[in-house]
This record gives structure tokens, C-alpha cells and sequence, in this order.
């Protein structure tokens, strides 16, 4: 957090309403999400219970298990789930657009468009990561054979929930992420985790404020708790006995009993699951009304680009994800998210005034009125004379950087803006900042209009940038040291088959 | 009884005191500097009636099937004599235990006093410490006890230490699962400092035996399912930080007197509970009694008290109400109010905010530029 979203959750308490702190959208919005609401038993690792999931909001599909414990149930709801998952997912392979290539690049395809799966929380992202653990390794014959689709909903599940941690990625997100972006709340983050309590600060319902929407939304009997842990008052007064009724209705043989006993459950069940449903397809609504930041579609064909990746992998008969990563992979990994994260950060600045004014306040970046031009300036020291116009721009935001320092304009980012100079404010005047520029002027003796500010302008700029930045080397899997537990067993044989302990694992 | 405790006893009433537990305590170092907590927990006061009584009811508990699940793999773990457990702690952490007699101390002889358990435990603790020998034992729910703000608080713990080496082992069974050997980190960090609170009673009590501390491992075996199996697995974990921690808390609250002190003569949060257990007394006058203690509320309590509520409906419009995190970002300062106030810049900071009003300042600018809105 910085003290620009802090100031903005004053500003909410006072006003009793969440703050904006974004005026762009910074994730990508499908335009047929799929909504994925599960219920977890509680107290057991990962024993699905229930689920709403569907890609429209008038159609939800309910998924039931009514005997929690047990795993043929279990794994027919995977099964259920795989049958409206993956082929949502599977639609969006057929599609491919071409990219050409450049350079030494061959032209090559990739997804034209890719799935999007929304939760309601990060709770709910680290279900789906558990369920693809527990199914990504079965098999579809011999002892313990479950469908064949439910080892492939595994993986597709553990490839989302692990793009998931990908800062920008918007394979599958949580809705409590995707509004806390976007929104202040008069709340504590801790708060914020609940679905409809942050959705109450950020759009009240009529004739109530955001803290009287947020007191309500925590009443778990009008708003049932977003998932997957269910309420334990629900779970106490009303699920342990139709799950009774359940059994002993199937005990007792009697069809009709068994078929009420499963009704009142599904209902029971339902009426947990709708209020979340609804919240999350409001949540989207909501951040469609945003405009989408200028880096988002970069940020999408990246998504776009994992999901052609691991399509391939299924289809090359490729092993599922490992347990554990093996530390080159878990390092190159590492490495991965924190780039990802700084281009990530410095995209969402660069889209967004708002995100750019987070980093005005700590000075990494600054921005004001555009004083003085010189477009025609040359730098004659060399032996050519260059191209280096000057700027000279005024600001009240606190200037930190130095003489010799390197900037970027969002406005120019392939223009690099070198610090002459500055006279730092003083005496109700504000700092004055002398810039030169250098590159995106195109060839000429002067710089083309549109290339450079001209005075009156407001700019702005940041000691940072979304550059490409090179990987760091790390060794081949096979060259692991002994010290990292050298190279990792790979995975036998070719192409994947589950191993017996892998398929028989217990989910009990 | 000393001063205090008569102090103490008035201000809960004329009912039994509500007994610390390995969970209140390691929630007590969550939020050291609540008076409130300290008081009323010293004084063993029901917390979630008095919360309801002045109409903030605490959240409902556990759900009955996590206690299920809970006490099943605790049974599981423990039955025929603990042999899974062995098992386990033989194969999975190497320990050289050849044959172990099990001591079940859930009751003596039929007698399921608190004081006979508990002086049980001790003597059969002391007899084990003080044989040297290395056979192992295992002893089901002791019962220790450890001051806590100068009053002792019996723990009860589903632990079992064994000794090895001529040293006691604290176990701890918790039945949340370890998939390829990762847990929540919250539950994990919840059952160390439990773990803690533990091995430091069983300290205690050995110490006034005179025996000395280092006759409890300050690694703690914690068991928990393994996957999404119910087989058991095991882990060490060291709890010497959190024991530090504990500590340090502990000592705090040995000065409850000093807390108490600064009580209005008198004090009570006595409910005046009539003979079918339903209270008297007008919430606003309980409501003022506990306004009278200081709170020190973060949202974090909204996980671990069952005053929350209340003290979180006190706290509105304080920037501690919105997270630490947002109380640093702007400055330290305590009320939202004055926040905007110097974002606005209307008056004259004090000194010690004059840096921090011109960073809010410079906030409230940058915002309302780039929301197009007036300053």
C-alpha cells in the first residue's frame, strides 16, 4: 500500500463510500468469463461440497456432492466440473491468430483469445490450486480409474491457479483482488477479503452507505460467506443434518426419500452459493465501466501465450506440474515473477495518472507544466552533431532524482529524458527540472511535432520503466548442482503415464 | 488471595472463572498492548456473554464437522497405545525410541479434578525426569498449569510428550492437512506458538522441581495429516522465537496489579446473572464498564477476540481501525479526522506532524488532480 491508498481510505470513512484509486481497468475482462463459486467441508483438506459455475449469470450450473466424505463422490463431482470446465476452456484452442516473425523469429500461432475464470476470493484460487493437485495425477484405467477428463481439468486447474501468482495475469482472478485494485474501502484489508462486504463500500445499495452495506454484507445469514469455508453456524443448524437425512434415506433403499433428501440439500446448498454468484458477476459489471488501461492488452496476449503453451503440453502427451518444482525450475520461476512484477507495476503507472501519482508521492517520479522548449537543440561535443532538445519543467511534487539521472515519460516511452539540472522549490516556488532528450525524434535536424512536449504541456516523469529486462542465467535442469539436490529425475516414461501410487493416491 | 485477585474477582462476578487456554494465551501475544484483553482474561471473564450482552455478539464457532474431523485424527493418531504415532517418530524423524509405555492422564483413578490431574502430571513428570533412564513414555493430556498475570491458568493440552534422551518432547496434533509437505502458514504458526506456551509450562513446572529447562526440547513435533490422506506425518519445529515472545507477554502481564490499579474503584463486568443463567444488568451500564479498560483494537482481533466487535464499533474513525499498515502510511496519526483535516491543510500542524501533514498535502493534491476534482 502507499500513503495515496491510505489517504483514500480516510477519505472513504469520511465519505462513507469507497474511494477510486485507479481510472483505468488494469486487469482484462473476457467477454465471457466463466464465474466459479466453490464450497469447501470444512475441517478436511480439500473435500469439495458444493460449486455454482457457469459462464452466464442467468445460467449457473449447481454442483452438489451429498455425501462429503466419500470419493466416489468426490471424484464425480471432478468429473462434473471437468464437463463444464474444459470444454469452456477447449473452445478457446481452436481459434489461432498468426504472429510474424521478425528477425530470427519464425512467424508462429497462438490462441486468438483465452478462457478467464473468476473467483470470489484468493481462498477460493487456492481451492481450485488444491483440487488440480489431488486430480492432476489420476488415470483413466486400471485400479482407482476415474474419467478421463478429470486428470486434464487437474492440470488446466493447477496451470490457472499457478498464472494466478502471476502479477498482471488474468487467467484466473480473484474478484476481491480485481475491486481492491480499483477501490478504497472505508475498511481494513482484513475486511476487504469479504466479497460482499467490499462490494457494499464500493456500491451501496440505495438509501444505505458503505459502512451500512459492509455491517450487513457480515451477517452470515443474508450474505453467506463468499466460500469456500461455509459458515459453521449453516454447517452446524442446517448441512450436518440433510447430510444425515441423505444418509440415511440411501440406507433405507427408499428411492423417493433418497431423491427429497438429495433436493433439500442441493437447495440448502443453492441458497449459500446465489448471493456470492450474484456479487461476482456485479463485481465485473463494475469494472467493465472502467476504460481499459493501455497495457492490459499486452498483458492479455501473454496470458494468451501461456495458455497456447500448456494447451501444447497436454497435447504433446507432456507430465503433468511436479509436486514440488525442482530448484532451477523453482528458481528461473522466481526470477520470472519478480520481473513480471516491476514491468507489471511500472505498466500499470505508466496507464494510470492515479497509480503514476503513488510514485509522484515517494519521488520516484514527478510531473508538472512544461515551461520552456528548446527543440532544436544540438549537442555538438562529438563529432556529429546530435539531436538533444531541452525541457524545462516546473512541479510541486517532491523532486528526489539527480543531475545525470535516467527518465521516461510515459507519454514517450521510447524516449529517454536525461536530468541537466534542478532547482529544488523554495519560497512558495515550485522545483524546476531541466531535461534533455534523446531518441524517438525520428532522423531530422529538428524534432518532428509530437515528439517532444511543447510548452503548456503536462508531463510527467519516472525513474522507472517496463523495459525488458534479461533473464538471468541460471543452469540446464541436468546441470542442477549437488548442493541443490542435482538434477532432478525426469519424469518416465515418455510420453506421461501416471504411476501406480501417483493414480491411487488417497483423497479421503 | 492477594489484592489483586480480589480485585479481579470483582470485576468478574460472582461465577467460575473462564480458565486460560494454550489459544488465549498465544492470542495474548498477538495484541500485547490491549489492557482490555489483559483485565478481562486475568480476570476470567466470559468473554463471548459479555460481548452479547452489549450487543455485539462474537461470530459462531467452529463447525461441527472440523471438530469431528479434529478429534477423529487425534483418536486415530493415539489409539492401540499411540502405535502411530511410534511409528512415526521412529521412521519419519529418526528417533531412537526402542519400546514406550503409554500414561493416560485424563483422570485419576476416576477423579477428573483439575488440582488431582494436575499434581499427577507433576509427579509422574518428576519420576520420569528425575529416572534418567531412556525409556520412553508417553503421557496422553496432561494437565499443566502456567501463571499467567499472576493467576494460574490450568492448560489442557491434546499433547503428548515423551521423553527421549532424558529430555521431554512436546507433540502437538492438528488436523490440517501437509500436502507435498507445504501447510497454511497461519494454522502452522498458530500450532508452534500453542507448541510454546506449552513446553514453557512444562518448564515451569519442572523448574520448581528443580529441574532445569533444558530437560524440554525447545523442538516441538508437530503431526498432522498427510495430502489429503488421514495418514500421519510429522514435523520438528522450533519454537525458541516464539517462547521468547511468549515470555516477554507473560512478564507483562505478571504486572496485571498495575493494570488493575488504574481501574475505577469498583469496576465490574458482573452480568448479574439470574438462577436460569440470564443477565440483569442494563447493557449500557456493562457497556460503560468496559469502555472504562482501554482497548487497543486491530483488525486482526476480528480472528482471535470475542470482544471484536464491540471494540471495533469503539474504534470508528481511527486510522488503527483501518490496519496497521494504513495507520503507518499516514503517519502514526490516530484519528481520521485529523488525517483530513491536515490533507486539507486547514490549520497548523503540531511540530512533531509537520512533515507527515505535508506528505498528506501533497496526497490530497495529487488525488484530486488526477480525479479532476476541486482541492
Amino acid at each position: 500500500m502507499s500513503t495515496l491508498v491510505s489517504l483514500a481510505r480516510a477519505q472513504a470513512v469520511d465519505v462513507g463510500r469507497a474511494q477510486p484509486v485507479a481510472t483505468v481497468r488494469h486487469v482484462h475482462l473476457s467477454g465471457r468469463p466463466m464465474m466459479f463459486v466453490p464450497l469447501a467441508l470444512a475441517g478436511e483438506a480439500c473435500a469439495p461440497l458444493a460449486a455454482m459455475v457457469g459462464d452466464h449469470p442467468r445460467a449457473p450450473q449447481l454442483l452438489v456432492v451429498t455425501q462429503p466424505r466419500n470419493r466416489t463422490q468426490r471424484f464425480g463431482f471432478a468429473a462434473e466440473l471437468a464437463d463444464i470446465v474444459v470444454p469452456y476452456i477447449e473452445g478457446y484452442l481452436g481459434d489461432v491468430e498468426i504472429l510474424p516473425g521478425s528477425g530470427r523469429r519464425e512467424p508462429r500461432t497462438r490462441c486468438a483469445d483465452a478462457p478467464q475464470i473468476l473467483m470470489p476470493n484468493r481462498a477460493g484460487v487456492s481451492f481450485a490450486r488444491l483440487l488440480g493437485r489431488s486430480t492432476r495425477f489420476r488415470r483413466a484405467e486400471g485400479d482407482y480409474a476415474v474419467p478421463a477428463t478429470v486428470p486434464v481439468l487437474g492440470r488446466w486447474l493447477t496451470f490457472l491457479a499457478e498464472r494466478a501468482e502471476y502479477p498482471g495475469s488474468c487467467l484466473m482472478l480473484a474478484a476481491t483482488d480485481m475491486l481492491t485494485m480499483h477501490w478504497a474501502t472505508g475498511q481494513s484489508p482484513v475486511e476487504d477479503l469479504n466479497l460482499a462486504a467490499l462490494l457494499g463500500w464500493i456500491d451501496p445499495p440505495d438509501g444505505r452507505t458503505g459502512p451500512e452495506a459492509a455491517l450487513a454484507a457480515e451477517d452470515p445469514v443474508r450474505w453467506p460467506p463468499a466460500g469456500p469455508a461455509t459458515d459453521p453456524t449453516f454447517d452446524n443448524e442446517v448441512l450436518a443434518r440433510l447430510i444425515a437425512a441423505g444418509n440415511q434415506a440411501a440406507a433405507s433403499g427408499d428411492d423417493r426419500a433418497e431423491r427429497r433428501a438429495r433436493v433439500a440439500l442441493e437447495q440448502a446448498l443453492a441458497s449459500q452459493l446465489a448471493p456470492t454468484w450474484r456479487l461476482l458477476w456485479r463485481a465485473a459489471d463494475l469494472l467493465r465501466g472502467l476504460p481499459p488501461g493501455g497495457h492490459v492488452a499486452a498483458r492479455w496476449d501473454a496470458d494468451k501465450d501461456a495458455v497456447t503453451w500448456h494447451a501444447g503440453q497436454l497435447r504433446d502427451g507432456g507430465p503433468p506440474q511436479p509436486r514440488r518444482d525442482s530448484a532451477v525450475t523453482a528458481a528461473r520461476r522466481l526470477a520470472r515473477l519478480e520481473r513480471v512484477q516491476a514491468a507489471c507495476a511500472a505498466q500499470r503507472a505508466f496507464d494510470d495518472p492515479l497509480v503514476m501519482a503513488e510514485h509522484r508521492l515517494t519521488g520516484e517520479a514527478f510531473a508538472g507544466e512544461v515551461v520552456a522548449v528548446e527543440p532544436g537543440r544540438l549537442d555538438t561535443s562529438g563529432r556529429r552533431a546530435k539531436l538533444r532538445p531541452r525541457v524545462t519543467v516546473r512541479t510541486w511534487d517532491p523532486v528526489l532524482v539527480d543531475e545525470g539521472a535516467a527518465l521516461i515519460s510515459p507519454a514517450r516511452p521510447r524516449q529517454d529524458a536525461r536530468v541537466v539540472s534542478v532547482a529544488n522549490a523554495a519560497d512558495g516556488q515550485p522545483a524546476q527540472v531541466v531535461l534533455e532528450l534523446a531518441g524517438g525524434m525520428g532522423h531530422g535536424r529538428t524534432a518532428p511535432a509530437g515528439t517532444i512536449p511543447e510548452v503548456g504541456d503536462f508531463d510527467c516523469y519516472a525513474t522507472f520503466s517496463d523495459g525488458y529486462q534479461p533473464p538471468p542465467a541460471f543452469p540446464e535442469l541436468e546441470q542442477t548442482p549437488w548442493t541443490h539436490g542435482g538434477p532432478p529425475v525426469p519424469y518416465q516414461p515418455v510420453p506421461y503415464q501416471p504411476t501406480d501410487e501417483e493414480a491411487q493416491e488417497e483423497w479421503s | 488471595m492477594d489484592s489483586t485477585g480480589i480485585r479481579l474477582d470483582r470485576i468478574r462476578g460472582p461465577v467460575t472463572p473462564r480458565n486460560h487456554s494454550a489459544r488465549t494465551i498465544a492470542a495474548l501475544s498477538g495484541n500485547p498492548g490491549c489492557a482490555r484483553r489483559a483485565v478481562l482474561d486475568a480476570a476470567g471473564v466470559d468473554k463471548q456473554g459479555l460481548a452479547a450482552h452489549v450487543g455485539f455478539p462474537a461470530m459462531a464457532g467452529q463447525s461441527q464437522f472440523a471438530i469431528t474431523r479434529g478429534n477423529a485424527f487425534e483418536a486415530q493418531v493415539k489409539a492401540n497405545g499411540c502405535a502411530e504415532l511410534l511409528t512415526l517418530l521412529r521412521e519419519h524423524l529418526s528417533l531412537p525410541i526402542r519400546e514406550a509405555s503409554y500414561d493416560n492422564l485424563d483422570e485419576v483413578g476416576g477423579n477428573t479434578s483439575r488440582e488431582v490431574r494436575h499434581a499427577w502430571t507433576r509427579r509422574l513428570l518428576a519420576r520420569a525426569a528425575q529416572s534418567g533412564d531412556d525409556a520412553g513414555t508417553l503421557f496422553d493430556h496432561p494437565l499443566l498449569c502456567l501463571r499467567v498475570g499472576g493467576r494460574p491458568a490450568y492448560l489442557e493440552p491434546d499433547l503428548i510428550a515423551f521423553q527421549l534422551s532424558g529430555r521431554f518432547h512436546v507433540t502437538e496434533i492438528k488436523s490440517f492437512s501437509v500436502i507435498d509437505g507445504q501447510a497454511d502458514g497461519d494454522k502452522v504458526a498458530a500450532a508452534v506458538i500453542q507448541s510454546a506456551v506449552y513446553v514453557l509450562a512444562m518448564r515451569d513446572l519442572l523448574a520448581e522441581m528443580g529441574i532445569g529447562p533444558e530437560s524440554v526440547a525447545d523442538q516441538v513435533v508437530l503431526v498432522c495429516p498427510e495430502n489429503f490422506s488421514n495418514r500421519p506425518s510429522a514435523a520438528l519445529l522450533d519454537v525458541r522465537k516464539q517462547m521468547t515472545v511468549l515470555r516477554r507477554q507473560l512478564s507483562r502481564l505478571r504486572r496485571i496489579d498495575s493494570l488493575v490499579d488504574v481501574l475505577p474503584p469498583g469496576l465490574t463486568f458482573d452480568l448479574e446473572l439470574d438462577r436460569a443463567g440470564v443477565p440483569r444488568r442494563l447493557p449500557a451500564a456493562v457497556a460503560g464498564a468496559v469502555r472504562s479498560v482501554d482497548a487497543r483494537y486491530a483488525p486482526e482481533c476480528l480472528a482471535n477476540c470475542e470482544m471484536c466487535f464491540f471494540c471495533r464499533d469503539e474504534a470508528a474513525g481511527t486510522t488503527s481501525a483501518l490496519g496497521r499498515a494504513t495507520r503507518d502510511d499516514l503517519g502514526g496519526i490516530e484519528h481520521v479526522a485529523t488525517v483530513l483535516h491536515l490533507a486539507r491543510g486547514a490549520g497548523q500542524p503540531a511540530d512533531d506532524q509537520a512533515e507527515v501533514a505535508q506528505l498528506l498535502r501533497t496526497a490530497a493534491r495529487l488525488r484530486a488532480e488526477c480525479l479532476g476534482e476541486a482541492v
